[in-house]
């Protein structure tokens, strides 16, 4: 017979270790429906029939977080034969405050009391089957470092999908409580199966609107159930809430009476003298930049530097010597090899100018992304991540942002796909769209060439140009993050910022690994497939004219006068106020909405030597800013789980980029004393007069 | 005065009293185990002096001043 075990712990309890060890190489990730939480599942080492489900790692069954709730629908609707519950041995009281909620759902739970090599060496003492006793269950003492007890937690859990369903109460809440849930039991919920009505007679003397709403109570039913509800709330003046909150630990508090002996309390854990260095008041943040600046240079600059140029100078470039060989570049080896075979031309250059550019793009930043995922996944393992929105609290909350949007700032450096992903470790739903939608602001590593290009042709290679571009992409996001807090949907839900600063661990290498792969695997799927179908769809706009004799093949064909020559031309009246309202600019930046390396592809040197300062700088400003590549659209729809919000984050981006590139070409040419045009002058003076306006309204609050 | 968590200082260990506030911050606290008659110490404060890094049942919580301010303590005589 098929079992499913449902695998669920806190943050930081090992579940993901655990999970590891059951599982090997079986292991299925994916989505759970409606939400952006990740769902992992799997089959038990050696049993074909047996699946584990890795619920996300959560403090409790509440209907408050997306993760909490995924994890009760899948324990109620679902029906799992029986609950694995991994506790964190050295955190016991804390862990098993989940353990109380699960013991009530009529499951049958088995509980792995995990970093019990860490429990023996600090000399705590737990009583196995005292606790057992307590908690009506079975308890087992497992090391998921050591793979100790992982074994005989298995065996366990099988066995108990054999027991019944009942639940045996070892729990009594207070008279009053008690009382009151009773009457809810007689009152609404004879229907339901019995042992599922202690569950849902807490939840609705809790008044959980999820419960209330599934179960469809009549008004009277309800009516009469409030007064005894108000009665216990009064009696115990506290909300039922946190009547139920308060028993829970209570109750915690007694099972560890003579179960549980912390050893002399000492205040100097590894942890704590690690925390005195990297949280220390002073030292916090210039370690952390000098952190942050070593993942950045180790992934971008010296990874991601040297395959960038490896690749489109090698591989996709001329060629290179190996050993005495001379060994040609792709393109030189298949365009030879289709003249041998007689390829048509049209074919030859769709695999060579389309695909194979296309494959290129995604590879130059493979390696780099790659780089990257493993700094961070270490960071994150090992608990620095935490620390890192704790000590950047403070700093990002001031424009809307939480600690933790620090990530995908970073890794948005190098690529935003991903670091539109990263945006997942916040929990907060305000913060996190605020994030997705600036995170683009931050010059990704294909808008670099771009950066470089108008530096060398206009401003003489100054490196300001570049130091401007970072510059002005954390304003946009400084300043976005005042504009959107004010608007409605963002306002008012203050994120509570209660977050555990879990022990330091060294990571385990398979972990780390294997998160390393799913991320990488999911970052080339995402965005190779975009990037790749993208690149083909652009050279068809290239290398085709459209003309009154129909849309035809041409090679050598002048962008201009391409379908997507034409298709700019449409849009030129648009980009006039910009500065930029030539053919060429317009496909660039056309073209940077399929990919933003393409936009250096676009223009010749001379072509940018035509330009003013002023209208090359506005130009820069402008694709930086505006809407990202499809790639990073496409992650946008993904993490958003909206049209709504999509199209919201990606209008937002360009009228914010065409608001700034207006400011800096019509202003800035009125200061240089050009002839300007005075309704642009206007309409961005009076643009900038609101933006102080609310800047400084907001500084004053 | 009434006297809250936000007003303890660095290494001060405090008794909770009650737990103002509502709905999901609330509860969220009180499942992180900041319950009443816990005793909590301010361990230290993030560099640019707020959130607040707490020692409770033996783990480390993070909270804003703000958050703690829901949190009505007496002193702790443990």
């Amino acid at each position: 017979m098929a079992l499913r075990i449902a695998l669920i712990g806190n943050p930081n309890s090992g579940k993901t270790t655990l999970f590891n060890l059951l599982t090997g190489e079986n292991q299925y990730v994916g989505n759970w429906p409606g939400v952006t939480v990740e769902k992992k599942e799997g089959k038990l080492r050696d049993k074909e029939n047996i699946t584990i489900t890795d619920l996300p790692g959560i403090y409790s069954l509440s209907p408050y977080s997306p993760e909490e709730i995924v994890a009760r629908n899948f324990l109620l609707d679902e029906n799992p034969d029986v609950i694995l519950n991994i506790v964190d041995g050295t955190n016991l009281e804390r862990n098993l405050y989940l353990t109380t909620q699960l013991l009530e759902l009529g499951i049958p739970v088995v509980i792995a009391v995990n970093m019990f090599e860490l429990v023996r060496k600090r000399g705590d003492k737990i009583d196995f089957t005292l606790l057992s006793q307590r908690l009506g269950c079975r308890v087992i003492p497992i090391s998921a470092i050591t793979g100790e007890g992982v074994n005989k937690v298995a065996d366990a859990a099988i066995l108990a999908t054999h027991e019944s369903r009942q639940v045996i109460n070892m729990h009594p809440f207070c008279g009053i409580v008690e009382h009151a849930l009773a009457h809810i039991e007689e009152a609404v919920l004879k229907e339901i199966p019995l042992n599922l009505q202690r569950w849902y007679s807490i939840k609705i003397f809790e008044r959980d609107m999820y419960v209330l709403e599934k179960l469809n109570i009549s008004k009277d039913a309800l009516n009469s159930l409030e007064t005894s509800i108000r009665e216990a709330e009064k009696e115990l003046d506290d909300s039922t809430e946190g009547i139920i909150a308060n028993e829970r630990y209570q109750f915690i508090d007694q099972i560890k009476q003579g179960a549980y002996q912390r050893s002399a309390y000492y205040d100097m854990t590894p942890s704590n003298k690690i925390d005195k260095l990297l949280t220390n008041r002073f030292l916090a943040l210039p370690i952390f930049a000098l952190i942050m600046f070593f993942v950045y240079y180790i992934s971008i600059s010296l990874v991601g530097g040297w395959t960038t140029k490896w690749i489109n100078a090698t591989l996709l470039g001329k060629g290179a010597y190996l050993g005495s060989h001379w060994i040609q570049g792709l393109p030189l080896v298949l365009s030879n090899l289709f003249t041998k075979w007689n390829v048509s031309a049209i074919l030859s250059d769709l695999v060579i100018k389309g695909i194979l550019a296309g494959c290129g793009a995604v590879l130059s930043f493979l390696p780099q992304m790659f780089t990257l995922f493993v700094c961070i996944t270490f960071l994150e393992d090992c608990g620095y991540m935490s620390r890192i929105a704790f000590i950047l609290d403070k700093l990002f909350r001031k424009f809307g942002l939480s600690g933790k949007s620090f990530i995908p700032f970073l890794v948005a450096s190098g690529c935003g796909v991903p670091g539109i992903m990263a945006t997942r470790t916040i929990e907060n739903e305000n913060d996190r769209r605020l994030t997705i939608i600036t995170t683009t602001f931050i010059p990704c590593g294909a808008k670099l060439p771009m950066i470089a290009l108008i530096s060398a042709t206009l401003f003489g290679g100054s490196a300001l140009v570049a130091l401007s571009a970072y510059l002005v992409g954390i304003l946009a996001i400084i300043i976005s993050g005042f504009i959107l807090k004010k608007s409605k949907s963002f306002s008012g839900n203050v994120a509570p910022f209660v977050m555990e600063l879990p022990d330091y661990r060294l990571p385990r290498f398979l972990n780390l690994w294997r998160t390393v792969l799913d991320r990488t695997l999911s970052y080339i799927k995402k965005a190779g497939s975009i990037i790749l179908i993208s690149s083909i769809l652009l050279w068809l706009g290239t290398k085709f004219s459209g003309g009154s004799n129909g849309i035809a093949y041409t090679p050598n064909l002048a962008l201009e006068k391409s379908l997507l020559g034409r298709l700019a031309s449409y849009f030129l009246f648009l980009f006039k106020p910009l500065g930029f309202g030539n053919v060429r600019a317009v496909i660039a930046t056309i073209m940077g909405l399929i990919a933003k390396e393409e936009i250096v592809a676009v223009f010749g040197v001379l072509d940018i030597a035509n330009m003013s300062m002023l209208a090359g700088y506005s130009f820069l400003i402008f694709n930086l800013l505006c809407a990202p590549c499809v790639a990073a659209m496409a992650a946008i729809k993904k993490e958003m789980y909206s049209w709504k919000w999509t199209l919201f984050a990606i209008s937002y981006q360009c009228v914010f980029a065409y608001c700034v590139s207006l400011i800096i070409f019509q202003l800035g040419k009125f200061y240089s004393g050009a002839r300007a045009n005075p309704l642009g002058v206007t309409v961005s003076a009076v643009i900038l007069g609101i933006l102080t306006y609310w800047l400084s309204k907001e500084r004053n609050k | 005065m009434i006297s809250t968590l936000a007003d303890a200082k660095v290494g001060q260990t405090v008794r909770v009293k009650k737990i103002l506030g509502q709905g999901a911050l609330r509860r969220r606290i009180m499942d992180m185990g900041i319950t009443k008659g816990v005793c909590i110490t301010v361990r230290k404060l993030a560099p640019l002096g707020d959130p607040m890094q707490l020692t409770l049942r033996g783990y480390e919580l993070t909270l804003r001043h703000e958050n703690a301010s829901l949190i009505e303590t007496e002193i702790c005589f443990q």
